[in-house]
Parts: structure tokens; sequence; C-alpha cells
């Protein structure tokens, strides 16, 4: 049904549908990453007994690994955009290196901080908000791998072709976004909360 | 033409069994991705539980009609009116947006179906898995005192009694872990919503020329996706205090308890106007097309939704007046409550507008929505009593909050959501509801609500608090809550009423055909029901109310629209 | 189709009854009364909500009028008639005008509504306390009353007994709120606005009743099982029988010989555990204080009324009168919970 026929030769431009609903799935995961860093924020310094924030390391190499993934998803994003699938997936396989070993290094971090210093979740308040909010965001990247992952998998089959640029950008704007929480969780934790 | 979603009796292969048949039927119905299937899943699934929930509110006012009654013990009380307000806020509220929305925005917006139709299906049975397992509380333990384990901490769930040490039992295990499931099915609705919306539109159709109903699913999906994660936060902060050890809650570690009330109320305020947005549309949708008028001032409208989604994310503190906060912070939160009111002021002075001039046909759906209208002033009149935080000190916990957010959830968001079944009804069956039993439906629920929660305004102000199992005989509560309760009777024969009258409409019904309204909307372009593809070319529009302009072509809207 | 907007008869009658009762309880009620209203304010903080609420009120009612008003006028002006059959009428749209108006009158609304609530607040809120006020401490416990005085040196349960105060010689009772455990809220409708008692986040309120007599209240925020039977019973004192109470009070219990056997009982079964007797070895601090508990006049937390009966009852099953009451049966034999009664009962 057509209410005119004079309208029918303009373009009619919609944004897309993967960026709208990652960019909502941004503003849902936004708000329960501000709940958990407002509860870090109003602790701070609350703790009746147990390790002070002072026994953290500021973990600068994991970081600069974690926010480097992001210019190489970039990259990935670039080449595929390109047709180079298999600069794509150099690309794209070194944004995964750089997250292993951003959740290596946390890995680390945590075995330190519950052998050598006696900081657990149910040490103190201290504790609690840092591995919660800490270990909110690794879920997050955790999970960001496995779909990187997948990708991989299909580039490595020879399924991902020029035509899924898109795709793949609407995910990268999923790790861009858990890179730039990092950001967040970093400054309040190791720099503010110490 | 009529499709297969629903089943013609004769109508399949000769040679099948009748056992084959019914599974195979069933077997579309569980693995469907097709928006109004979905639609209709989720609305059947909030029936069923507005009758459950109902229930357990027949159980409360029995047990409280008279004072020291035995009807129900403290522990199996406690659990009956967390389990009503859950289930009303989260089985039949989120699920009765969802379940409206789902079916009709594709339809609306001249769309095949929504943007995501796999996740559309993940969301409705993360959803409804959510509600089964929250009711499992009841047999799934023995709970502390032998009566299940369902959740009795109220529906808001405060810390610390809440914590390990003061609910050693499973039931707020159950309420924390039944909501975050049900939590991934709502956030997967509202980005789906979102999506479709934004991105799905027919051509011409621009975001201004969308039926308001859209814009308010629209409105209430994004302040979902804001909403809906703090509650998730909070859960999964308490389940680490229960089994982790966490302090997150633990006044004696430092925690506080007041931390909780914020979290849980930034949800739970904008939660309620998540829930009446929608209902705010569908009335959008009924009084004009009633009134034989188009929406009085429809940009307002649309920027008095929007204008509520911000405002309401300011005010959560005024549930918490009494709680000690500075004498700032309550003035503050007094006047984000009272500004609130204004946006909300604005769109019943428009409804109004709309009848004005108009040519009114009091149809079911339209009796439903003039006492919303009628309802919904009053709960926002009584909403300013409680926004003014003095006397907010009083009627907080007591009864007159309960018969106002009654107000607002039943009269109003209840009210709509009635108008909108025998609105609908016909386009999702192809038949016609009876109009006999809908007007009786009507004047009864009508009648038992005001019954209701009328008197209940009383007692509160009469000092009676709410979460209370029984009171003190010598208080003069005692007439009061008889007629609560017999109020509350009524209302319940109504909703029989109304369940009578969608199946026997569905064997007996009269033939609704495409448009049994007269009305403007795209969905009403559509056979009833309509075919799985919805429409067999992509609608094309040029103004708010296409069917309108093909009906008056000499005097389309695209000349006259503001 | 016509449409008539008729309320319901059946109930008409009963609803009008209980305005009666309202309006009854409004306006020959002075002082105390069985049902605490708020609309009988005996105490300036619950005076001063009153009179705001009436401010309030005379808006919102205006607002109803006037919006109800269109309302019934466009049903009963505007409603199909059996005449109108075929054309629409006339389509509008909006009118930015008429928009605007209905904006800047709300907001004008909320503007006065808005200042006349935060004056309230911040006297209600930041009342300075006078030197001649008396302090007591309340300690929220599910499910029961504990009030201190920290300068009497009086620990009581249940039962708040505060002076009466007048304008010649105000002394306004200031209550610290505290918690043991989960959250719980002082609500006494007639004597003031509701604050709650929440653990680890200290509170304080006031009030300062003019007229003698008992005030009912209880607890408004859910604590649990028996929240419902956390009541409050204020006993607001001319000055001679608040000075009588506080000596009373200050005394260490009655020790009767007579009744030592049960004193027996209690100091050396579990009771001492959880209660305190001032004057014996019993020093617990989870239950109440019993030192005075024949000076109240009712038992767990309002429940039950003070008898020899009910206190028998209590000590053998409390669940008797409050089910999931945290004072465990004690397995007690006859004899043994004969002699507590007895006991129990010379404590005055």
């Amino acid at each position: 049904m057509s209410a005119t026929s004079a309208f029918a030769g303009e373009p009619w431009r919609l944004p897309s549908r993967g960026r709208v609903a990652m960019l909502s799935l941004i503003v849902g995961e936004s708000a329960i990453f501000t709940i958990f860093v407002v509860a870090y924020i109003y602790y701070i310094g609350r703790s009746t007994c147990g390790p002070s924030p002072q026994i953290l390391e500021v973990p600068w190499f994991n970081t600069i690994c974690l926010l480097s993934s992001s210019v190489s998803i970039l990259l990935a994003e670039r080449a595929i955009e390109r047709g180079r699938i298999r600069a794509f997936a150099s690309w794209w396989g070194l944004t995964m290196l750089l997250g292993i070993v951003f959740l290596a290094g946390t890995a680390t971090e945590w075995k330190r901080l519950i052998w050598t210093d006696g900081l657990d979740i149910r040490t103190n308040l201290f504790g609690t908000t840092f591995y919660s909010l800490v270990g909110l965001h690794a879920t997050h990247v955790v999970v960001g791998l496995l779909m990187l992952s997948l990708v991989m998998i299909f580039t490595l089959l020879g399924r991902v072709e020029e035509r899924h640029a898109e795709r793949i950008q609407v995910l990268s704007l999923y790790w861009h976004f858990v890179d730039a929480v990092w950001v967040v969780v970093f400054t309040v934790v190791y720099i503010v909360g110490r | 033409m009529a499709d297969q979603t629903l089943p013609i009796p004769g109508a399949l292969g000769v040679g099948r069994s009748r056992g084959a048949a019914l599974l195979e039927w069933l077997h579309t119905w569980v693995i469907t991705v097709d928006h109004k299937k979905l639609g209709i899943l989720y609305i059947v699934y909030a029936l069923f539980f507005l009758l459950v929930a109902g229930s357990e509110a027949m159980a409360i006012r029995i047990q409280l009609a008279i004072p020291n009654n035995h009807l129900l013990s403290p522990e199996l009380y406690n659990e009956f009116f967390t389990m009503h307000g859950t289930t009303m806020v989260f089985l039949v509220g989120m699920t009765l947006i969802f379940g409206f929305g789902n079916y009709l925005v594709p339809l609306m917006i001249g769309a095949r179906d929504m943007a995501f139709p796999r996740l559309n299906a993940f969301s409705f049975w993360m959803s409804a898995f959510g509600g089964l397992l929250l009711y499992f509380s009841f047999i799934g333990g023995f709970g502390l005192y032998g009566m299940g384990a369902a959740p009795d901490v109220t529906w808001w769930a405060y810390a610390p009694l809440t914590e390990r040490a003061f609910s050693p039992g499973h039931n707020t295990d159950y309420w924390a872990i039944a909501l975050i499931v049900m939590g991934f099915g709502t956030l997967g609705a509202a980005i789906n919503t979102l999506a479709t919306a934004f991105s799905m539109r027919c051509r011409g159709m621009t975001l201004l020329r969308m039926p308001l109903f859209v814009w308010l699913m629209v409105v209430a999906s994004a302040d979902t996706l804001i909403v809906i994660t703090p509650l998730t936060a909070a859960q999964v902060m308490l389940i680490i205090d229960r089994y982790l050890g966490g302090h997150f809650f633990d006044t004696q570690a430092g925690g506080s308890a007041t931390v909780w009330m914020h979290f849980f109320w930034i949800f739970g305020h904008p939660e309620v106007y998540v829930l009446i947005l929608p209902a705010f549309g569908i009335a959008s949708e009924v009084i004009p097309v009633f009134s034989r008028k188009a929406i009085f001032g429809y940009p307002a409208m649309v920027a008095a939704s929007v204008g509520i989604a911000f405002v309401s994310l300011s005010v959560w503190a005024h549930h918490m007046f009494t709680i000690g906060m500075t004498s700032a912070s309550n003035a503050f939160f007094a006047l984000s409550t009272m500004m609130v009111g204004i946006p909300t002021g604005i769109k019943i002075f428009n409804w109004v507008a709309t009848m004005w001039g108009g040519k009114i046909r009091f149809a079911t759906p339209m009796l439903f929505c003039t006492a919303f209208l009628f309802q919904f002033l009053c709960a926002g009149l009584t909403g300013i009593m409680l926004a003014v935080a003095p006397w907010d000190w009083q009627l907080h916990n007591s009864y007159f909050v309960v018969a106002h957010f009654h107000y607002t959830l039943t009269g109003s968001f209840v009210f709509c959501f009635f108008a909108a079944i025998y609105y609908w009804y016909p386009k999702i069956t192809g038949r016609m509801l009876s109009e006999t039993l809908g007007k009786w439906h009507f004047w009864l629920f009508f009648i038992g609500f005001h019954m209701t929660f009328d008197t209940m305004h009383f007692l509160g102000i009469l000092g009676m608090p709410r979460s209370i199992y029984t009171y003190e005989p010598d208080r003069g509560w005692t007439t009061l809550n008889m007629i609560v309760s017999v109020g509350g009777l009524i209302q319940a024969v109504a909703v029989l009423i109304l369940v009578w009258n969608i199946v026997d409409s569905y064997m007996h019904g009269r033939s609704a055909g495409n448009d049994p309204w007269d009305a403007w909307t795209l969905e009403w372009s559509t056979p009833s029901p309509p075919p799985p593809y919805n429409f067999a070319t992509e609608p094309v529009v040029r103004s708010r109310r296409p069917l309108w302009d093909i009906k008056h072509p000499e005097d389309p809207d695209w000349k006259y629209e503001l | 189709m016509k449409v008539r907007r008729i309320s319901s008869l059946s109930y008409l009658p009963a609803f009008c009854l209980a305005l009666a009762c309202m309006g009854a309880i409004t306006c020959f009620a002075q002082g105390p009364q069985a049902t605490p209203s708020i609309l009988a304010p005996a105490s300036t903080p619950a005076h001063e909500i009153y009179s705001l609420s009436k401010f309030v009120l005379v808006i919102t009612g205006a607002i109803f009028v006037i919006v109800a008003g269109l309302l019934a006028f466009v049903i009963i002006r505007f409603h199909e008639r059996k005449t109108d059959a075929g054309h629409e009428p006339a389509q509008v749209y909006g009118s930015t005008h008429v928009e605007l108006a209905w904006t800047v009158i709300p907001v004008l609304i909320v503007v006065v509504l808005f200042l006349t609530t935060a004056r309230i607040i911040f006297a209600i809120q930041d009342a300075p306390e006078p030197p001649s006020a008396l302090d007591v401490t309340v300690v929220g416990h599910q499910f029961w009353w504990e009030f201190r005085y920290p300068r009497l040196g009086i620990v009581t349960a249940n039962e708040l007994h505060i002076p009466v105060s007048t304008t010649a010689a105000p002394q306004p009772a200031y209550l610290e709120l505290l918690s043991a455990d989960v959250d719980h809220s002082f609500w006494v409708p007639q004597l003031g606005g509701k604050t709650d008692l929440i653990p680890n986040h200290p509170n304080k309120m006031w009030i300062d009743p003019q007229s003698p007599g008992l005030y009912l209240g209880q607890c408004a925020q859910f604590c649990g099982v028996e929240h419902a039977k956390m009541l409050l019973r204020v006993y607001v004192d001319t000055p001679r029988l608040f000075d009588a109470w506080v000596k009373n009070q200050q005394q260490p219990a009655v020790d009767n010989p007579a009744v030592a056997a049960g004193r027996q009982v209690f100091e050396s079964e579990a009771c001492a555990n959880c209660h305190t007797i001032r004057g014996t070895s019993a020093r617990g601090l989870f239950g109440p204080d019993l030192t005075h508990l024949m000076s109240r006049a009712t038992i767990a937390s309002g429940a039950a009324d003070n008898t020899p009966a009910n206190l028998r009852s209590w000590i053998e099953d409390p669940n008797t009168f409050k089910p999931g009451s945290l004072m465990p049966a004690m397995q007690l034999s006859d004899q043994q919970v004969d002699e507590l009664v007895s006991y129990l009962s010379t404590l005055r």
C-alpha cells in the first residue's frame, strides 16, 4: 500500500540495526559498571580491617596491552574494509593475544594478592569491591575474547569476507567499550583509590 | 487470508493422528521466532501470572479482612505479599509491555518482524524461565519454617535483612537469581525494540511519524537499558555477600544498608515509569480512535514522554525520605519528584483535549481508557502529596502509599492493558470480544477497584503501616479493611469474566475483519490475524495516520500535521 | 451508546461511615486516641506536617476539581449521538499556546509547593536541640524496642515514657535511633513523621507531645517475620508522673526473698544469657531489660497484655503470641515456669 508515488524515488536511510543494538547494549553495560564503580568509590577507606589499597601495584603493562588491543582491532577493521583478509586475520590475532596477556596479567596479580597479601573477596570491604569490579571487567574481557575467537575460527575456515566488515565493526565496538571501561576502572582503583 | 499460526480444525492433512498434529502445533510455538507469536506467548504468560498474583492478593485480603486472623501464618503471609509484588511487576508488568510491544511495533512501523527475531525468542524464554524459577521457590525447599522458600523479604528486599545472617534460607536467593535471569530477557527485549524502531521503519515513516505507542515503547526500552542493570548489579552484590562472604551490605564490616536502598530505587523508581509509559502509548492509540480525532499535540506528547523518562531518573530517593538523608537531599528529591508531575500532567491535558470536540464512542476499550484518565489524575495528585517530604514522613510505608501505587499500577497500567486487550484482540485472533461481557468486566472491576483502593487511602491516614500480616483490633482499622477486601473479591470476579470472554470469544466471537474500529495506523491494514510476513509489499507513508489518508483522500493528514 | 457515571450504591453507606469516622477524629480529637491518625497531631512536628498537608490538599483538590470537571464535561458533552453517523469531527492537531499555558501553570504550582515544602523540611529536620531536651536512645531489635536514657541511667524496653512538653516549659524528647540488626522505623503518627533505624547509620528525630496520655504506633519498616507485632507505646507523663517513673526505673530490681526460687531459675537457666535484671547476675543484652517488667502494660512489644497468664504462655512458648520471635521456647518444667512467673511478677 502506498500513500503517494511521488515519495518513492527518494533515498530512505535508516541506521544499521547492528549498530543500534550494540550501542544499546553498551548503554546497559555502562549502567552496571557505573553501579559497581560507585560502590567502589563509596567504600574507599571504609574497611574496618585487613589490607588497604596500598598493596596494589599499578598494572601498567597490562593496561598498555589492553589499550593497544584497541589499536590493533581498529587496524583489523581497516583491513577487512579493504578486503585484505590475511592482514585482517593477523591484526585480529594480535588483538586476541593482547587480550589474553591482559587476562594472564590479571590472574598473576590476583594470585599474588590472595596468596601473598592475604586479600580475597571476603577479607574486607576493599577486597569485596576490588574483586567484584575488576572481576566484572575481566568477565567482559572473557566474553569478548570468546566472540573474537569465534570470528577467528570463521576466518581460518575461510568464511569471512569483505562484506562482513560491518558486522566486524559492530563487534569491535564492544571491544572498544571494554577497553574504555578499563580506563575508568584503572583510574578509580589504581590511581584515585590508592 | 488466514494463516496457520492459529489452529484451524480440520485444515490439517488427512491421515495424521490428532496427537501428532497437536504436538506439531505446540512445537511451532516453542521454536517460533515470529514476533506475533512471541507477543502472544508473552501476553498469555502475563495473563496467567495475573491470575496467580491476583490469587495471592485475594489470600492477603482475606487474611486482613479481620484482625488477628489465622488464614496465613506470618511466614506465609510475608511470602505471599512479596511474591504478589514481585510477580505483578516482573511477570505481569514487564511481560505485558514487551508482549504488546513485540506484537505491535513491527506492524505499526510497516516492518516484517523485529530487528533480531532469534534474540526475541531468547528474551522471551529467559523471562519465562526466570519466572518459573521464581515460582519453583514455593516447592523447591523447606525454607526456614517448612513453608517453601519463596521470597519473603518484600519486593524491594532491603539489606541487611537479606544478608545470610538474617535470611538463612534460600528465599532471598530465589528472588535474586530469578530476577537476574529475567533481567537478561528484559535487556534483550529492550535492545530489540530500539533496534527495530530505529532501523526497520517503512519508507516515509520518520521518527515523528511513528505511532505514539511505538514512541513510548522506544522511550520505555531506553529507560529499561539504564535501569534494569543496576538491579542486576545490586543482586549480584547481594549474592556475593551471601555466598562468597562479601561485605557490600554487611553493616558489621563497614558495609551500608543505605547503599542497597540507593541502588534498588535507582532501578525501582524508573522501573515504574518503564511500566506506565507503554500504558500511556496504549491510551494514545485508543483515545483518538474512539474520539474520532487525531491526538492533540503529538510533538508535545513525544517531548513529554522523553521528559518523563529523563526526570524519572532523578527522583529515586523519594522512597527514602525517612532514612535520615540531609535536609538538602530531601528538598532536592522533593523538587525533582514534583517536577516529574509536570510532563505527566501535560499528557493528561493532551488526552482530554483529544476528546474535546470529538464524537466519543464508549466501547469497552474507551471505557477503560476514560477510567484510566480519571484514576491517573488521582494517582498523580496523591503522588504530589507523597512528594511533599514532610507529609511523606507520615505516609511512607503506610497503606496510603499502597493505595497510591495501586492507583498507578492497577488503576492506570492494568486499565490501559485491559483496553489494549479489547482493542487488539480482534487483530490478533480475527474475532471480536463480547461487548456485553466487556461492559460487565469494566463496571465490576471499576467498582471493585474504587471500593478497595479509595478506602485504602484512609487506612494509611489512620496510621496503618504496610507489610503487616495482621493488625490490632482496637485501632479502628477493622471496618475499612473489610471494605477493602470485599472490593478485592469484586475485582477478582471481574477478571474471571475477562478470562471467560477471551476464551469464549476465540471460539464463538464475531468475525472481526481487518479494521473493526475504523482506525488509522498500519496494523489495521493487514488481515486479522496478519499473515506471518505482515505486509505483502512494504508500506509507504506520508503522515502519522496512513489509513486516515487513504480513507480521506480529499483531506489527508500530511496537509495539516504539526 | 449511553454511559451513566454512577458510583456503586452498595458501598456508599460504608464509605460515608468511614468519612464520618475520620471527620470525627479530626474535629473532636485532642490528645491521644486509640486510632493513631495523622489527622490528630499532638506534637509540633506532627502539627507542622498536618498544616502543610492541608495546604497541599487545597492545591491538589483544586487541580482535581478542574481536571476531573473537564473530563466529566467532555464525556457528557462530546459523546457520540445517534444522529452523528457518517462524518468525522473537525481534526485539531494541537496548539502551541495551549501547550505553553498548561506547562507554565504547573511549573508555577510546583514552585509554590516546593518552597512551602522546603521550609517545613528545614524547620523539622534542622531544629536545634534545646538544652532542656530529654535524650533517649532508641535501639531497634527484631522484634522489640530498646530505650536507653543515657543521662538518667535507665534502660527499658517497648514502652517509652517521656514528659509532656508545654509552651511554658518546653521539654522535647530527642531520640537517637540505632539498630542492632536490620532496618526498622519508629512511627507514632500523632507525635511526628517516622524515621528509620538503620544499622551503622544513626538517625535523630524529636517529638514534643503537648497532651499527656498513651500514644500508639508500630514499626513501619519491614524487619522480618514478626514485623507486624513490633508495636510502640509512648506514655506522655505529667512532670510529676515522669519523675516518679524515672525514680522507680533507676532502682535495681525488687529482691523479694519469697520468690527466691524463681530468681534462681532465672539466673541459672539460659534467661540470663539474653536478659538483664539489674541487681542480679543476669546481664544479657540480646533481649529486653526486665528489671521493671511489671511497670509495663504489655509484653512482647505490645503483642500481649502483661498478665501472669500471658507471661506464663510466653515463657513456655513465645510462638503463642509471636511465631518466629527470636526468643526460643526454653523447655522448662511446669514448676520452673511457675516459679519464674512468680518472680517476674514482683519486678515492679
